[in-house]
């Protein structure tokens, strides 16, 4: 894998790009370019990351902005031949306001901006983004949004559990999510958004090393 | 070409939870105003487009509204216009 590249794209606010690159490079020995908003060019790029952050100020909604960059329209391509993308926090919302994912992340319930670590349980195997070790696996991963409160009608809501397609869920729902959900995937699999950040979990002396399957995984065909 | 002024309404769907209204409900009877059932957070948009006819500026901001100022899966728009 030494020639596989994960792209991680940096929207103007996006804030934990250099966190995921460290997590990547540093813990993960896998290789990385930054990838500007406006670019398009997506030939030599194996797997993108969305960071979090505030892409363009979160300026009307989450995300709202962001999805009209060029290099969301050559997403659309990039998702369809297979490749994997991983939407963490505000990647997240931009996933959900692009139409890769289903529903929208809105306001916390108690309207506390929530910096925590939070237990989750892994629900689905689709895609192979955690490591199933048992039927009820828990990992631990940070969480830190305002606007992390997953909202989708019941009609989604069913296809999503029908489907297989609730990647994590809260052990105690911090935000008011709908069913207690803190990430989703695509029905192909290939498209992970979740709440929790990963990158923030990767090395044992700040706090844990649960985030490192998702991200290493970024590598898996 | 005439000015058209528009006014677009976005607000979060009934079966959307509304916390910052909620804060504001409780601020509002803290305030001493008794009586309110209801109280939700929208945003109004003003927008000044130019246009020959009035059916493609709707249409314009049809889209607008569709793709940008609303997010239709949590909110729901509605605009008014006139010339100016």
């Amino acid at each position: 894998m030494a020639n596989f590249t994960v792209g991680i794209v940096v929207f103007p606010g996006s804030n934990c790009d250099r966190d995921v690159a460290w997590a990547l490079e540093a813990c993960l020995d896998i290789k990385t370019k930054f990838l500007w908003h406006e670019s398009s060019d997506l030939n030599d790029i194996d797997s993108i990351v969305l960071p979090g952050g505030f892409s363009y100020g979160d300026y009307l909604r989450c995300g709202a902005i962001a999805r009209f960059s060029p290099l969301i329209n050559a997403l659309y391509d990039f998702v369809k031949s297979g490749r994997r993308v991983l939407g963490i926090c505000n990647g997240f919302q931009i996933l959900t306001e692009s139409g890769f994912l289903p529903g929208a992340l809105v306001a916390n319930k108690n309207l506390n901006f929530i910096c925590d670590d939070v237990e989750l349980n892994v629900i689905t195997s689709k895609g192979g983004w955690f490591q199933k070790i048992d039927e009820k696996q828990n990992i631990k991963l940070p969480i830190a949004h305002g606007e992390g409160r997953y909202h989708c009608d019941k009609d989604t809501l069913k296809r999503l559990i029908d489907n297989d397609l609730i990647a994590l869920k809260y052990k105690t729902n911090p935000n008011g999510s709908t069913s207690d959900i803190a990430g989703i995937t695509n029905e192909k699999g290939n498209v992970l958004g979740l709440m929790p950040h990963p990158e923030r979990a990767c090395d044992e002396s700040i706090g844990g090393i649960d985030g490192l399957y998702t991200l290493k995984s970024l590598i898996t065909q | 070409m005439d000015q058209f002024e528009v006014k677009v309404y976005v607000r979060l769907r009934p079966s959307v939870l509304d916390p910052a209204g909620e804060a504001i409900k409780s601020a509002s009877s803290k305030l001493g105003v008794q009586g309110i059932t209801s109280l939700r957070i929208g945003k109004m948009i003003e927008v000044k487009i130019e246009g020959n006819e009035e059916k493609i500026v709707k249409e314009k901001i049809g889209l607008l509204c569709d793709r940008l100022f609303a997010n239709t899966v949590i909110e729901d728009y509605e605009y008014s216009i006139k010339k100016i």
